[in-house]
This record gives structure tokens, C-alpha cells and sequence, in this order.
């Protein structure tokens, strides 16, 4: 059974339509990568996800769990929202680290105010996510003593902190020099090796096609075209899709 | 009179001008910033009457609104007696004090003045902090109050530091307003010796005592912002 169902999500905001109606589902331990020029609704979408808007129409479920449905007339209230949100993660595109708490603040923030354990534990964890992400040695620096590329990782470590079943990437390397691009995808490719779910919206072709089991390509608020990485990058079937990975590749 | 003796006597002013800047910062401060809420508040009426609050007590002079809390009560209740007048009256013949109804009236209209130049400060600030942080707390989980308590307030803080250092400095600066309502600051103070002893001096001395005091305050609110300075908003 797949852990995520998007089914007919829909976002307005005013009288343009952001999301025009996405369905696609994720086995656990998948991971989707999500492509698609700039304005095609992929933060949106990522953003729905993760409550940060509530969508018009459609539903999301995970697990067994039917997080928002918006066929029924219930709306939701400021804790359900709360407790749906701790299904997923969301890594920010300018990382949006806490600039007052050290990196192992940042880490150990959230667990704490939402008691997920002894203090104790909550910082024993911290520090084994940050040496996964290789920052070991820079549990007591401040955000703005830091490089992009470090920012970022500590962003995945805060985010993994609280264990979501899905963790989803908004363009996470979009922000940093490209030399610095490299050490946030180690992470992310890491990360797939221990079955984490992860949704990533990225520019990088070459890293989708290398980490993604599904490549889900969006134009103007519409799958335009999902499949396998062969599929979407080798053998395309929209015009549409051709013409956006040509493009996609003769930047480079 | 000695130097000393002057010296006592314009002192004794600036108490009154330390009660005055210490009670509009205790009670402005903290009132601030239910002011500075319903100036954000997301209900139009609230808002509205809040930011016309703001525009009278900031387009005002201060002197004013001063005349205005002490006359006002006399005139709202047709009382031949204004309100602080009786107070005056009841301290004099009480305590021996003979300007403490004065007083309280202009405590009154510091603190609210000063209350609505801060809570635009805090507004300001709360305002300047990117809704990146807000939604950084709401995808962990955190609740509204959590994000506001242990995310923006410090930001929040950090950024206000110099302002409201600043309106502070002018705080001390203004409490020679109280003059306008005969209240025994230090200005009056030397005012009334350059009226019965025919001294001036006294009158431009009373500056080293501001001066004294805004350096003092200025090394301690230099501290405060060197103590939040550890991270960058
Ligand atoms: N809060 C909002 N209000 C109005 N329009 C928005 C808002 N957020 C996004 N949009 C619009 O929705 C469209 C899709 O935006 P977005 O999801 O950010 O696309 P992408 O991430 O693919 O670049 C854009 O045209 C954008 O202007
Ligand atoms: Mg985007």
C-alpha cells in the first residue's frame, strides 16, 4: 500500500489556478523527484503537503490516515493542521535556520518543545544527525558563521529530527554556490540509502535522474508527464516535456 | 547659595524627572504591546481604532496632551475643581506634597504617548521578521505560540534595541515638559531659583545632570545590543 496519497489536489490563489487537480501516489522508502519551470506550482504543491496552504479541492492520506479531504465539509482546526504537518518535513529553499540558536539548537528545538524525549536523548540524536550530515564540528556555531551549503545541512538534520514520514526539498541547492551544491546532494543521496521518503523539487537533471525512483514533471499546475527516470528523461512522450528537458540541458 | 545647595535643590528636581522617566518606561513598555497587536490584528475595526490612537498620539505635541489629561476630568464631569487639582489638594493636606496630582497627570499622558511610540517600534520589528521563520516553525510542528515565544521574540528584540534606545535617550529629554503644568522637574526647579535668587547658572548646570544620565544609559543600552549581537537576524 503506498504511505502518500495525493489525490485531486486543487490550489487557487484569487482567480489564478496554482494546482489544477494532482493525483500521484509513494510507495515508503521511495523517492520523487519533481521537475518543472519556474511558476508551474511546485512549491505549492510542497506547500499543500506540508499545510502550510490548505488546498481547495482533492485529499491527502498517509498511511491509513486521511489527512485533509476537502470533498467533506469539516474545516480544520489550528491542532489538526499542527499534528498533519508532523507527517512530513519541509527543507526551505534559503534554509530558514533559527539565526539565535547554535546548530545544535536548531537540531534539538522542536524535539524539545514537543517532548519527543529526555533531554538527554534529544541531544544524543541531534548529535548523530549532525554527524551524518557531516557537521560534528560545528555543533556550537551560530547560522550566520556558516557556509550555504552548511546552513542547508543543518536544515535536512533539523527537519530529521522529528522523524517525518515523508521529507520533502524545495529546491534545496537553488540558493548556493554551485561548488557548494555537492555536499548538500551527498546528504540527500544519503539519505535514499537509508529508505528515507523524500519528495525533492530540484533543477539538477542529473541528480533526479540518479536519486529519483519517479520523476513527476509539472507545467502549469498539471502533471505533465510521471514515470521512472528512463522514462521521463530517455523517452519523454508530451512535446511539452521534450521541449523543457531540451532546454533543461542546453543551459548546461 | 553654595554650590552644594544648588546643587541639592535641582537634585531634588530630578528625582521627580527619574520618577517620570522610570514610570513611563515600567508602565509605556510593557503597554506597548497589546497596542502594537491590535495594530496587526487581522479584525479591521480593532486595528482601525488602534492605528487612529497611534496617529493622535504621535501627531500630537506632547505638551499637549499633557494640558489635555489634566484638564479634561474637570471638564468630561462639569467639576469646578478639576480631578488632579483635588489630588493635589488631598496629597498637600495629607503628605505635604504639594504637586502629586500633577504628577500622576502627567505620568498618565507619558505613558500612553510613550506607549504608542513603542508599540510602533515593536510593530516595526515584529513585522521584519520574514515569514521564512514562521513557516520554519510551523512545518516542525510548533505551535503559534511557540514560534512567537522561542523564534521571533529574540529576533524581535535584537532589532529594537537601537530604537527604542534611542526613543528612551528622548524620554529623559521630555520629562522637562512637565514644566507646562507647574510639576517641580529639575528645569523648574532652576527656574524658580533664577526667579527669587536672580540666578542663572543654576539653569544651564542642570544640563550636566542630563548629560551624566544619558551617558550612563547610553553605556548600558550599548551593552544590552553588544549581549544580543551573538547572532545575526
Ligand atoms: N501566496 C500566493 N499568492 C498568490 N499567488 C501565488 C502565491 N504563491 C504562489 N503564487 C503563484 O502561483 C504560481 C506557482 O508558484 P510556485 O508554486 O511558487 O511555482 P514554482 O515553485 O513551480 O516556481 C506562480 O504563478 C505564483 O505567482
Ligand atoms: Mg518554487
Amino acid at each position: 500500500m503506498a504511505l502518500l496519497i495525493a489525490e485531486n489536489l486543487k490550489k487557487n490563489f484569487g482567480k489564478t489556478e496554482v494546482l489544477k487537480g494532482i493525483s500521484f501516489s509513494l510507495e515508503k522508502g521511495q523517492v520523487l523527484a519533481i521537475i518543472g519551470s519556474s511558476g508551474s506550482g511546485k512549491t505549492t504543491l510542497l506547500r499543500c503537503l506540508n499545510f502550510l496552504e490548505l488546498p481547495d479541492e482533492g485529499s491527502i492520506t498517509v498511511g491509513d490516515k486521511v489527512l485533509i479531504d476537502c470533498a467533506k465539509a469539516e474545516t480544520l482546526d489550528d491542532e489538526t493542521i499542527r499534528q498533519n504537518r508532523l507527517h512530513f518535513g519541509l527543507v526551505f529553499q534559503n534554509f530558514n535556520l533559527f539565526p539565535q540558536y547554535s546548530v545544535l539548537g536548531n537540531v534539538t528545538l522542536a524535539p524539545t518543545l514537543l517532548k519527543k524525549g529526555t533531554p538527554e536523548e534529544i541531544e544524543a540524536n541531534a548529535r548523530r544527525l549532525l554527524d551524518q550530515v557531516g557537521l560534528s564540528d560545528k555543533l556550537e556555531n551560530y547560522p550566520h558563521q556558516l557556509s550555504g551549503g552548511q546552513q542547508q545541512r543543518v536544515a535536512i538534520a533539523r527537519a530529521l529530527a522529528l522523524q517525518p514520514e515523508v521529507l520533502c526539498f524545495d529546491e534545496p541547492t537553488s540558493a548556493l554556490d554551485p561548488e557548494l551544491t555537492g555536499e548538500v546532494l551527498r546528504v540527500i543521496r544519503g539519505l535514499k540509502n537509508r529508505d528515507t521518503t523524500m519528495i525533492v523539487v530540484t533543477h539538477e537533471m542529473e541528480f533526479a535522474r540518479e536519486v529519483a525512483d519517479v520523476v513527476m514533471y509539472m507545467a502549469d499546475g498539471v502533471i505533465e508527464e510521471m514515470g521512472t527516470p528512463e522514462q521521463v528523461f530517455d523517452n519523454p512522450q508530451s512535446e511539452k516535456t521534450r521541449s523543457f528537458l531540451h532546454g533543461a540541458h542546453e543551459k548546461f | 547659595m553654595s554650590f552644594w545647595e544648588v546643587t541639592q535643590f535641582l537634585l531634588d528636581g530630578f528625582y521627580i524627572s527619574l520618577l517620570i522617566f522610570a514610570v513611563t518606561l515600567v508602565c509605556g513598555a510593557p503597554l506597548g504591546l497589546p497596542i502594537a497587536f491590535c495594530s496587526m490584528s487581522r479584525f479591521k475595526p480593532v486595528k482601525a481604532i488602534s492605528k487612529v490612537v497611534v496617529w493622535i498620539v504621535r501627531g500630537v505635541p506632547l505638551m499637549l496632551q499633557i494640558f489635555i489629561i489634566y484638564y479634561a476630568p474637570g471638564l468630561l464631569f462639569k467639576d469646578q475643581i478639576p480631578l488632579f487639582s483635588r489630588l493635589d489638594r488631598y496629597f498637600f493636606i495629607n503628605y505635604g506634597i504639594n504637586d502629586a496630582g500633577r504628577i500622576i497627570a502627567v505620568l498618565i499622558a507619558f505613558t500612553i504617548n510613550y506607549a504608542c511610540y513603542f508599540s510602533e517600534i515593536y510593530r516595526g520589528g515584529i513585522e521584519s521578521i520574514s515569514k521564512g521563520q514562521y513557516e520554519a516553525g510551523y512545518v516542525l510542528g510548533l505551535t503559534k505560540q511557540q514560534i512567537f515565544r522561542k523564534i521571533i521574540l529574540k529576533q524581535v528584540i535584537q532589532r529594537i534595541v537601537p530604537p527604542m534606545s534611542n526613543e528612551i535617550i528622548t524620554l529623559i529629554k521630555d520629562t522637562a515638559l512637565a514644566n507646562c503644568i507647574v510639576v517641580c522637574e529639575i528645569i523648574k526647579q532652576a527656574n524658580e531659583l533664577a526667579a527669587t535668587k536672580a540666578l542663572i547658572w543654576p539653569l544651564f548646570y542642570t544640563g550636566a545632570f542630563y548629560l551624566l544620565f544619558v551617558g550612563m544609559l547610553t553605556i548600558i543600552l550599548g551593552k544590552v545590543e553588544k549581549k544580543l549581537s551573538y547572532f545575526r537576524s
